[in-house]
């Protein structure tokens, strides 16, 4: 499949994004948990998963999206948030625990939202399955073309949700998407230690659904079975799983001392990352120039650096704003 | 040569994997089933080292199939084997409530006690430190709420070892909750009372007896967990403003140790109940409604509680400080207490 140029261009921009917030965020995060590392110090606190080299996964499906779609992500969010045209804004100021962020300080990194963008992620794993096929239910009742797609982790296709779920989509022939991200380890478990299947491509079978592989973390790839899995919804076939191998750069959450797995394990990852997979094939293809990099990376870090000003410059809520928004 | 014995000093997730360490060399039976408890020793530290000397056979980890081997305790518990699973955080309860208190907790009930289910639920509760709304709640009163299981919150490393030890050897389902901020870990905020005595060896702690932490004539404080502690603290500050505290550390959810509680209440004649949980159908409602059935002729003044607002636990850290009680919040309550 020839990509169009501008799809490309698209994705690069989204997940140079993303990196880069990510990069920005590892960085906050640590912001006064140094020397000592206490996960509920600093500007930023509590429990914090990041994506760096996840980035293909959102990207290569939410190129096929619109506004009109939705997404149910996971605990580790914000590669799909920004993929989704999440403002960025917000979501950086929810992270900063801050009375201008999506959930006023509410929620926290792991609960973002954005109803525009039609994003919302949770805590829970495998939680935002059955959410997305709901939404998917309703765009199907409503005699839309919409879809809802949900991210996952590898581990939550072990989730009692994930199964029912996709029967569930399957048999009501539901516009929705499951793209497990298969970074390699639920926390410290390997996925040939929680998985009966080699990969969970293979589970579509069970609901006679398709299931696509994408290996090695291939934007490419990626790309191409998105469009496929995006086309079957729109038209009102049914649900897709995709698996994509991905890569987990750093531990479960900041701060995991990661004694489960070998250092070589993320130098041979980054080696390949595929942002720079992406670039050089935009270089060699003479799609883009080193100068349409320099200009579009410069934007990037300004839209990043913007929304990190946004947040600290924002203000803390009162501390009575704890019990407003129980009710409506 | 001297025959002083060095004090010996361990966290709490040490303490925890100590008790299952003697269970396991004692009864072939146990084995541990959860997330992360082999390699990783259990995310906030309980099984500790247990892997190395185990293996996989008997600290086994799971998917995050929580249904799957929760269920499968009931199972492996009915053909008479003694499984300690554990739930990563007490907040993922939900995925798994139905094994909990429709099957754990009703099954012998219901069998007449033809079929016992000695498992030993162990889990995760506690905020303080902005893990949002999903990953921060103590849940201490749903578990109390359902009738046929025990459940305790130790809070010293003492208790920690001794009641996990006596939670495996029971014969009924126990929940044990252990307070992610006592258990003594490296990335989590170090306070004082996650470290603590520890015997070495093989004791227990009964399930069902509160302890007096501090004794006091003017006012009894009742806690349970990170309650307790900050309880403990307020009573030092209370001191050098002549008001005589008496601390007790619940550590039984179910059954509550009345006994203790109406002993101290007829000492001091005053209550302060403090809960890191939700107020409504609460450990304070509880305990305010013993009081007021068994001691109400006690009271010098009517019983004061401190409890989360009944509001999910919020991730800014300037409100989640606004809702979890702390000591001075206790100082405070304590001070009307003493006026009114």
């Amino acid at each position: 499949m020839k990509i169009d140029k501008k799809d490309l261009m698209w994705m690069y921009e989204k997940m140079k994004t993303s990196r880069y917030y990510e990069e920005c965020m590892e960085k906050a995060y640590l912001e006064g948990k140094q020397p000592v590392f206490n996960i509920g110090a600093g500007p930023v606190p509590g429990e914090m998963h990041l994506s760096n080299g996840q980035e293909p996964s959102a990207a290569g499906i939410c190129v096929h999206l619109t506004d009109n779609d939705t997404i149910a992500a996971s605990h580790r969010p914000h590669h799909n948030a920004i993929a989704k045209g999440v403002d960025l804004k917000p979501m950086t100021a929810e992270i900063f625990g801050k009375v201008t962020g999506s959930g006023k300080g509410k929620g926290g990194h792991m609960h973002l939202l954005d109803l525009k963008a039609k994003f919302s992620c949770g805590g829970i794993v495998a939680a935002g399955i059955p959410q997305a096929v709901g939404a998917a239910l309703a765009n199907k009742k409503r005699g839309t073309d919409w879809v809802a797609v949900a991210f996952i982790g590898e581990g939550a296709a072990n989730a009692g949700a994930f199964h029912e779920s996709l029967n569930l989509a399957a048999l009501w022939k539901l516009p929705v998407i499951v793209v497990v991200e298969d970074n390699a380890w639920g926390i410290s478990v390997a996925k040939s230690a929680s998985t009966s299947v080699a990969s969970n491509d293979l589970r579509g079978a069970a609901y006679g659904i398709p299931g696509h592989l994408v290996k090695d973390n291939d934007p490419f790839e990626m790309y191409r079975v998105s469009k496929l899995a995006v086309d079957r919804a729109r038209k009102g076939e049914g649900p897709t799983i995709i698996e994509i191998e991905t890569y987990r750069y750093l531990g479960h959450f900041q701060g995991d001392p990661e004694t489960y797995r070998d250092p070589e394990e993320t130098t041979g990852l980054r080696a390949k990352d595929p942002i720079e997979r992406l670039k050089e094939h935009l270089l060699d293809n003479k799609l883009a120039t080193t100068k349409d990099f320099e200009t579009l990376d410069k934007k990037i870090l300004k839209e990043v650096d913007e929304a990190y000003e946004f947040a600290i410059n924002s203000d803390l809520p009162k501390p009575e704003d704890a019990l407003d928004d129980v009710f409506c | 040569m001297s025959t002083k014995t060095k004090v010996r000093k361990l966290t709490g997730s040490k303490a925890m994997a100590e008790a299952i360490d003697i269970a396991m060399q004692e009864d072939k039976e146990v084995f541990v089933m959860g997330e992360d408890v082999a390699k990783y020793g259990g995310i906030f530290g309980s099984t500790t080292g247990l892997h190395e000397k185990y293996g996989d056979e008997r600290i086994m980890d799971t998917p995050i199939s929580e249904t799957g081997f929760i269920g499968a305790a009931v199972g492996a518990a009915g053909e008479g084997m003694r499984p300690i699973v554990e739930l990563m955080f007490v907040d993922f309860v939900g995925v798994v409530l139905d094994q909990i208190y429709n099957h754990i907790a009703k099954i012998p009930y219901m069998s007449g006690q033809a079929v016992k289910m000695p498992i030993t639920l162990i889990t995760a509760v506690g905020g303080g430190y902005s893990d949002a709304a999903q990953h921060s709640q103590c849940l201490y009163a749903t578990f109390g709420h359902l009738p046929g299981m025990k459940v305790v919150a130790p809070t010293t490393p003492h208790d920690l070892k001794g009641m996990l030890l006596a939670a495996i050897r029971d014969d009924n389902p126990v929940v044990f909750m252990f307070h992610k901020t006592l258990q003594g870990l490296g990335w989590m905020d170090q306070i004082d009372a996650s470290i603590g005595e520890v015997p070495d060896g093989d004791y227990i702690v009964p399930l069902d007896k509160a302890k007096v932490a501090r004794e006091g004539t003017d006012v009894t404080i009742v806690g349970v967990q990170m309650m307790t502690v900050e309880a403990l603290k307020a009573a030092k500050t209370l001191e050098k403003e002549g008001i005589s505290c008496e601390v007790i550390d619940l550590r039984s959810i179910k059954p509550i140790d009345k006994e203790t509680i109406l002993a101290s209440i007829g000492k001091t004649h005053r209550l302060l109940v403090v809960d890191e949980d939700y107020s409504a159908y609460g450990i304070t409602s509880e305990i305010a409604a013993l009081a007021a059935q068994e001691a109400l002729y006690d009271l010098e003044a009517p019983v004061k509680t401190l409890a989360v607002p009944d509001v999910p636990i919020p991730y800014s850290r300037v409100l989640e400080k606004f809702v979890i009680p702390d000591e001075n919040n206790i100082v405070s309550a304590v001070k009307k207490l003493m006026d009114s």
